[in-house]
C-alpha cells in the first residue's frame, strides 16, 4: 500500500478556474444586458406614488398597472400602435413582393448589370435615412401622400428593400438548383417549379427576413416622425410627446417599445447568425 | 428539355432576370435617386429667391448648435465604437468557448439588436433620471445622488448617452463577429495549439486576422449607423446633447426650414460615405502589407 500515485491536479484546477471565470464574465455581461430591461419593466409597472418615492426600490414593491393604463389611454397611443402595425405589415408585404423576385434573380441568373445592381444595393444600405426623409416629405406634401401610413410604408420599404433582396437571395442560394431543375424535367412550368418546390423550401428563411423587415419598420423613428403630422406611428408619437410628458409616460412608453423586441429575437434566434453572416458580405 | 432552353435563353436574348429585378430597380430609383437629387437641390437653393446660393449652408454653419452637434457625433463614435468592438469580441470569444447556458446568453445579448434607439434611451432614462435607479442605489450605499442628465454636467450627459449606445448597438457587432468566427475552420486554431501557441498568440495571429472581413463589415455598418443616432440623446437629455440627425430634425420640424435640414442631411451623408471609404482604403492597405 505504499505505491502512492501522485496525480498532477494543476491542469484540472486551472481548467476549473478558467471555466468559473468564463461563467463569471458571461453572467456579468448578461446582467448589463438584462438588468436595464428588468428595471424599465419595474418602473412601468409601478404606481404613480411609487415612482415619486426616492430612493426607488429595485424590486416591484409598488406594483400597479396605473402607469401603464395612463400611457395606453393617452392620445395617439392606440392609434399609433395601429398605424405602426399597418405600416409594418404593409412594408413587409411590399418589400417581399418587390424584393423576393430580385433576390431570386440574383441567386439564379447572371445578367448584364448584375454587379452594378448589387453595388447599388450596398450603397443604398449605407445611405442615412435622414437623407431620404426630408426630400420625400417635400415630395409627399406635393402629391398629397404626406401624413398617410402609405408614405411611411414607402420610406420603410426603401429602408428595408436592399436587406430583403440580399437576404432572400442568400435564402434562394441555399435551395439547391437541382431540385428546381428536377421539377422542371417532371413537367413543371418555371412558375410552377418556383411555387411548388423552391418557395416551400425557402419559407423559413423568408419568414425570418420578414420578421426582420417588420422590426426595422417598427423601430424606425426619424422618418416616421418627419413624414407624418397626425397619423403618427407609435415611436413617432412617443418621440414627439417626450418633451411635455411626465416620466411615468416615458417609462411606460419605453417598455411598450421594448416588449416586441424580446419576442422578435426569441423567434429569430436561429436565423440571426445566418442573416447577418451571409447577407452582408 | 425546358432546362436546356432556359440556358440558351439566358445566353441570347434579354435575360428573364431583368423582369424580376426591374420592379425593385424602379422603386429604388423613385425612393433613393429622386430624393437624393431633390435633397441636393433643396440644400443649394435659397428658399426665398429660388436661386442657387449657399445661404442654407451659411445658416447651418453659423448656428452654434451645428459645431456642438458635429463634435458630439464624432466624439460619440470615437468613444463608443472601440468599446463596442472590444466588448463584442469578448462576448463572442466567451460564446465560442461554449460555457454552460450559452444559448441563453446569446439570446440575452442579442435582445438589444431589435431595440430602437428611442426605446434604449427611455430604458436608460429610468436608470439615469434624478430619481432613477442609479441614484437610488447610490443613496442606499451612502453616496450623494447626482444629476446625471443635467445640462450643467455635459460629461455625465455624454457618459449616459454612450452607455445607452454601448448597451443597444453592441449586439449588431456581436452577431456579425460570431457568424464570422463560425466561418473560420477549427483546424487552423488546433494546428497552432498543437505547435505550442498560447491562447493570446492564437487570438492575435490566427483568429483576428481571419476575422478581418467580418470586423471590417461590422465597423463600416456600425459607423454609418452611429452617425444616425439621435433618439437616444433626445430621450435622455432632451435638447441637451445635440447630434447631427437631431439637429436635422429640429431644423425640419421646430424651425420649419427644410432647406437647412437638407444641408444637414447632406453633411451626414458626406461624412458617413467618407468614413466608409477611409475604412475600406486603410483596412485593405493593411491586409496587402500582411500578405506581401
Amino acid at each position: 500500500m505504499s505505491a502512492t500515485i501522485t496525480v498532477d491536479t494543476g491542469p484540472l484546477a486551472r481548467f476549473k478556474r478558467r471555466r468559473a471565470l468564463l461563467q463569471l464574465a458571461a453572467v456579468s455581461i448578461s446582467l448589463f444586458m438584462a438588468v436595464p430591461i428588468y428595471l424599465i419593466a419595474v418602473a412601468a409597472f409601478s404606481t404613480r406614488d411609487g415612482l415619486n418615492q426616492f430612493p426607488q426600490p429595485l424590486w416591484p414593491k409598488n406594483f400597479g398597472t396605473q402607469t401603464m393604463e395612463t400611457f395606453l389611454s393617452s392620445t395617439g397611443i392606440v392609434a399609433g400602435t395601429i398605424n405602426s402595425l399597418i405600416v409594418g405589415v404593409s412594408t413587409l408585404i411590399v418589400s417581399f413582393l418587390v424584393g423576393a423576385p430580385a433576390g431570386y434573380a440574383l441567386a439564379r441568373f447572371t445578367f448584364r448589370g448584375k454587379d452594378a445592381y448589387q453595388l447599388a444595393l450596398l450603397f443604398t444600405r449605407a445611405l442615412p435615412i435622414v437623407v431620404l426623409s426630408v426630400p420625400l416629405a417635400r415630395a409627399f406634401l406635393a402629391t398629397g401622400l404626406y401624413d398617410t401610413p402609405l408614405a411611411v410604408t414607402l420610406l420603410h420599404t426603401a429602408l428595408s428593400l436592399p436587406t430583403t433582396i440580399l437576404i432572400t437571395s442568400s435564402v434562394f442560394l441555399g435551395v439547391s438548383a437541382d431540385v428546381e431543375e428536377a421539377a422542371r424535367i417532371f413537367g413543371c412550368t418555371p412558375a410552377g417549379a418556383f411555387l411548388r418546390v423552391v418557395l416551400p423550401l425557402a419559407l423559413p428563411g423568408i419568414a425570418a427576413s420578414s420578421i426582420f423587415t417588420f422590426v426595422t419598420s417598427w423601430n424606425e423613428v426619424l422618418g416616421a416622425t418627419i413624414l407624418t403630422f397626425s397619423q403618427r406611428t407609435l415611436p413617432a408619437q412617443v418621440l414627439t410627446s417626450l418633451a411635455d410628458s411626465p416620466l411615468a409616460y416615458r417609462f411606460a412608453g419605453g417598455l411598450v417599445l421594448v416588449i416586441p423586441s424580446l419576442i422578435f429575437i426569441a423567434l429569430m434566434r436561429k436565423y440571426l447568425l445566418n442573416m447577418w453572416g451571409t447577407t452582408i458580405r | 428539355m425546358s432546362v436546356v432552353r432556359h440556358n440558351l435563353r439566358s445566353r441570347g436574348r434579354i435575360s428573364p432576370a431583368i423582369w424580376l429585378v426591374l420592379p425593385s430597380a424602379v422603386l429604388m430609383i423613385f425612393l433613393f435617386a429622386y430624393p437624393m437629387a431633390e435633397g441636393f437641390r433643396a440644400a443649394f437653393v435659397d428658399p426665398d429667391t429660388a436661386t442657387v446660393s449657399l445661404r442654407n449652408w451659411d445658416r447651418m454653419v453659423s448656428d452654434p448648435q451645428f459645431w456642438a452637434a458635429v463634435r458630439n457625433t464624432l466624439l460619440l463614435i470615437v468613444v463608443v465604437i472601440p468599446l463596442q468592438f472590444v466588448l463584442a469580441l469578448t462576448m463572442s470569444l466567451i460564446l465560442q468557448a461554449k460555457p454552460r447556458g450559452s444559448a441563453v446568453y446569446f439570446y440575452l445579448w442579442a435582445i438589444p439588436l431589435a431595440v430602437s434607439d428611442l426605446a434604449a434611451g427611455l430604458v436608460w432614462l429610468s436608470i439615469f433620471a434624478d430619481r432613477g435607479y442609479l441614484n437610488s442605489v447610490l443613496l442606499s450605499l451612502g453616496v450623494q445622488p447626482f444629476s446625471w442628465l443635467s445640462y450643467m454636467s455635459p460629461g455625465t450627459q455624454f457618459m449616459a448617452v454612450a452607455t445607452a449606445e454601448i448597451w443597444r448597438a453592441t449586439a449588431l457587432v456581436l452577431v456579425i463577429v460570431v457568424s464570422g468566427l463560425q466561418g473560420i475552420p477549427k483546424e487552423y486554431d488546433e494546428a497552432a495549439s498543437v505547435l505550442g501557441a498560447t491562447y493570446w498568440q492564437r487570438l492575435w495571429q490566427i483568429t483576428l486576422p481571419l476575422l478581418r472581413p467580418s470586423l471590417q463589415v461590422a465597423l463600416i455598418l456600425r459607423t454609418i449607423l452611429a452617425f444616425q443616432t439621435f433618439a437616444v440623446a433626445q430621450a435622455l437629455t432632451g435638447e441637451g446633447f445635440p447630434l447631427l440627425v437631431g439637429e436635422t430634425y429640429r431644423w425640419y420640424s421646430a424651425l420649419n426650414n427644410s432647406n437647412v435640414a437638407s444641408a444637414y442631411a447632406l453633411v451626414i451623408m458626406g461624412i458617413s460615405m467618407l468614413t466608409a471609404f477611409i475604412y475600406l482604403h486603410v483596412l485593405r492597405d493593411q491586409s496587402r502589407q500582411v500578405t506581401s
